[in-house]
């Protein structure tokens, strides 16, 4: 994503990323950045918590102000829990297969969509002019 | 332990990659920063552009695949939020399809309008699915033609939100 938004940012036009994953983001270096502690798949915050995400989004949006330095992170004052004992199975080879505890998600790499759901198959329109598939 | 800093998911990948008996994966590691370019007005005054890389496409669109898809789609966010829907590979799925706001956040940027926080949300967001393996890929032609494509929308800011 960062990469993205350097090559937004080098037409004229501010951006800011949010992020979850600091290292990768610092590693990138997208022009702006906005970080909150959450695990991958809550970057603008918790399912159902409105009010949180509106919070988040406005502090998140005070980086365009903020952050003055190419590459800033604006890290936001949330914890998921505050017990961070979550973090310890994400992506640890020693917790994949395990049958608690297993955090890795990743998928097969079909090369075919992949549909919420069967009905959504069934009513994709194949020649979708809002999809735009680049080689 | 109670508190503990960010997971370090190059750390993590590596580590991952390695167990698996994959050769290392070469995250992009930029050495140079890209010139700020001014906010020409107040976030109160500005227009935001979405783009999200969680594999949110709507219903009636064609869903993304899981190799290196390169595709995009463009939603309109102010059509039915329950026609959101989501496909990635390598997160868990089950937050984003009980609130899509999790890593598309719509219903939140429309709240900032209404309260005067935010100028506008522009009417076209983009989305594509992350996780893709090639950088030069997304560099030399997904990062262009998305950018191609949002400076004839003008937006006065863009908010990227990854998965």
């Amino acid at each position: 994503m960062g990469l993205i938004a350097r090559e937004i940012e080098a037409l004229g036009i501010p951006t800011l990323c949010l992020s979850s994953a600091y290292s990768i983001t610092r590693s990138v270096r997208p022009p702006r950045a906005s970080f909150v502690d959450f695990p991958l798949g809550h970057t603008s915050g918790r399912p159902h918590a409105l009010d949180e995400q509106v919070a988040m989004m406005a502090e998140a949006l005070d980086g365009f102000a903020d952050i003055t330095q190419s590459g800033g992170i604006k890290t936001l004052p949330y914890e998921w829990l505050t017990d961070h004992s979550w973090k310890d199975t994400v992506m640890q080879p020693a917790a994949l297969n395990a049958a608690e505890g297993d955090s890795d998600f990743r998928l097969p790499r079909f090369d075919t969509p992949q549909y919420q759901s069967q009905a959504d198959a069934e009513v994709a329109d194949a020649s979708c002019p809002t999809c735009v598939f680049l080689a | 332990m109670s508190e503990q800093p960010p997971i370090d998911y190059i750390e993590r990948t590596q580590k991952q990659y390695e167990a698996l008996g994959y050769p290392s994966y070469q995250w992009v590691y930029n050495d140079t920063a890209i010139a700020l370019a001014p906010l020409k007005k107040p976030i109160s005054e500005a227009k935001l552009s979405l783009i999200a890389s969680g594999g949110i496409y709507t219903r009636g669109q064609v869903a993304f695949h899981y190799k290196d898809d390169l595709s995009y789609r463009e939603i309109n966010v102010f059509g039915p939020a329950a026609d959101l829907r989501a496909s990635h590979f390598a997160y868990d799925l089950a937050p984003v399809r009980k609130d899509p706001n999790v890593v598309f956040p719509v219903e939140p940027l429309k709240q900032l309008v209404a309260s005067g926080f935010l100028g506008a949300l522009a009417e076209h967001a983009y989305t594509f699915m992350g996780g893709i393996y090639s950088a030069r890929k997304v560099k030399d032609v997904l990062a262009p033609a998305l950018a191609a494509r949002l400076l004839a929308d003008q937006p006065d800011v863009v908010l990227l939100v990854p998965a």
